[in-house]
């Protein structure tokens, strides 16, 4: 089993008006996920602007407020799939992104797993 | 076979390379160790051939050869990575017995769905499928898409990354999502036909070699996916547009319209090809895209003379064309031959609401259309426009002509 990040791709800004059924949905590909023994990890994030960026780099400041990327979309959650290729991760991103009718970046981690 | 030219190897060697890489990856699960597995045998072949003749079984001696060097190379590196060891496990196990066809055919169609995989940016598909299909090399195909060879070699290292690392997998596709992967296949493939019919950029209108890779690419399919219907419709679309290639250009490179064109220099025998794939077609009764641009080729291909063009048909037939792809470069096309229906203010009529403005083509055909309105003006500005957008020479030419010519009038 190989082992995939899959990223939420979240306009900013507040949440749209049916964010309840949203959510149904969303929980009811959670479990599916965990039905299929698939589910590593999953979790939601807070808004990009409550972020904070630290570097260590001599001249530059050590933090900065705010997101690394600056934009209208940030990462809004993460879900880690254990999948046996690409196919059976890029079935789960599609479940996730019909469900919440956003992009979903697949990515895959190293190893084999 | 003392005399055993380099050509014939090299081209023993273009013809098998894809079949034994395909074989190779799935023995050793590795598209990089299959690819340096296989260009050793090339490399023996090129020493051995010249001395004891061409084997009775190219494809067989390619294969085992090269599952031998891949099993001296494991051996050297078994114990430095897993990956290796696992290969040779593989490799021990697979024995030349299973090597018949329809295993050979699995093969290919695992390494042709992985290189179409539709993860991996159209460019990069176009680029694997030309190296591990096909089999031309890096420099070929760079030279083809006019492009530094580091740039492809670039390319190709990128692509064959994200299959391994991504894990995209050697296999043929389920049931449920064959059909639009076999879809994803048949883009890559007509992309490289038009790639070679029409360079989109650069002094030369074609570039014959990508257009026969396709045509052989397409014949591949065929041999492979034998009962799609539209997998024959593609490669009947593409024998039929090649027919004719050599009577789209002057000897001095100049674009020849159709209905200029002399007919009786078509390629008779790729006409007649594609001709009886779509008769065969017809009686199956399951149009799809690829076979009706095929059949309205092949509805030019029939008339004798451009007069004698059954538009009427073409009217039709880009009816049915538009229920599969509603897009307006097709409403486009109809347009045209519409014009020859109804008479031009009809075609333009249709063509003036579409906003293909970044089109050059759009443009080219307004052009032609306000041309024979007498527009003389407006068909004038539409010509400009046209030649802005065509990054083609032939066609800028052509088109600087028509302009001329209006003036002239």
């Amino acid at each position: 089993m190989k082992e995939y990040l899959l990223s939420i791709m979240q306009p900013d800004g507040p949440a749209p008006a049916d964010i309840g059924e949203i959510m149904q949905k969303v929980h009811a590909v959670n479990a599916e996920l965990r039905a299929a023994g698939a589910w590593v990890f999953n979790q939601a994030l807070t808004p990009a602007s409550s972020a904070t960026v630290v570097r260590s780099r001599a001249g530059d400041p050590p933090m900065t407020d705010g997101p690394y990327v600056e934009g209208k979309e940030h990462i809004g959650g993460i879900i880690v799939v254990a999948a046996t290729d690409l196919d059976a991760a890029l079935e789960w991103a599609r479940k996730y992104s019909e469900a919440t009718s956003l992009p979903i970046e697949v990515r895959p981690f190293v190893g084999h797993g | 076979m003392d005399d055993l030219p380099a050509s014939a190897i090299a081209h023993a060697f273009r013809k098998e390379y894809g079949r034994a890489v395909a074989v190779l990856t799935r023995v050793l699960g590795d598209i990089d160790l299959a690819e340096d597995a296989v260009q050793d045998a090339f490399a023996i072949a090129t020493v051995r051939w010249p001395v004891s003749g061409v084997p009775p079984s190219v494809a067989g001696w390619i294969i085992n050869t090269a599952k031998n060097k891949a099993i001296d190379h494991l051996r050297r590196e078994a114990s430095r990575a897993d990956k290796h060891a696992e290969a040779m496990a593989r490799l021990s196990d697979d024995t030349p017995e299973t090597e018949d066809e329809g295993i050979v055919h699995d093969d290919q169609l695992r390494m042709i769905f992985t290189c179409c995989h539709p993860s991996m940016a159209m460019s990069a598909q176009v680029a694997l499928t030309l190296r591990l299909v096909a089999g031309l090399t890096t420099e070929e195909i760079a030279r083809a898409f006019f492009v530094p060879e580091a740039t492809m070699a670039q390319r190709l290292l990128r692509a064959k990354g994200k299959i391994r690392d991504a894990k995209i997998p050697y296999r043929v596709p389920s049931e449920a999502d064959l059909a639009s992967r076999v879809q994803a296949v048949l883009s890559v493939v007509y992309l490289i036909f038009n790639e070679g019919h029409t360079a989109s950029s650069g002094d030369r209108l074609s570039r014959e070699d990508l257009g026969s890779e396709a045509i052989r690419l397409g014949r591949l399919l065929v041999e492979l996916l034998p009962n799609d219907p539209e997998v024959r419709g593609l490669l009947a679309l593409m024998l039929l547009v090649e027919s004719r290639r050599l009577s789209r250009t002057t000897s001095s490179g100049d674009l020849v319209l159709l209905k200029d064109q002399d007919r009786a220099s078509w390629q008779r025998d790729l006409l007649d090809e594609g001709q009886a794939i779509i008769r065969a077609l017809l009686t199956r009764n399951e149009p799809g895209p690829y076979q009706i641009q095929a059949a309205i080729n092949a509805v030019h291909s029939d008339a004798k003379t451009a007069e004698a063009t059954d538009w009427p048909q073409i009217v039709a037939l880009y009816d049915q064309l538009t229920h599969f792809t509603p897009t307006p470069i097709v409403a486009l096309h109809r347009a045209v031959a519409v014009a020859e229906v109804k008479g031009p203010q009809a075609g333009l009529e249709l063509v003036d609401v579409l906003g293909l403005t970044d089109y050059y083509l759009f443009h080219a055909v307004r052009a032609d259309l306000l041309r024979r309105l007498d527009r003389k003006h407006e068909a004038a500005l539409a010509y400009a426009a046209a030649i802005e957008r065509s990054e083609n020479v032939a066609e800028r030419a052509f088109l600087q002509r028509r302009l001329d010519a209006l003036a002239d009038a």
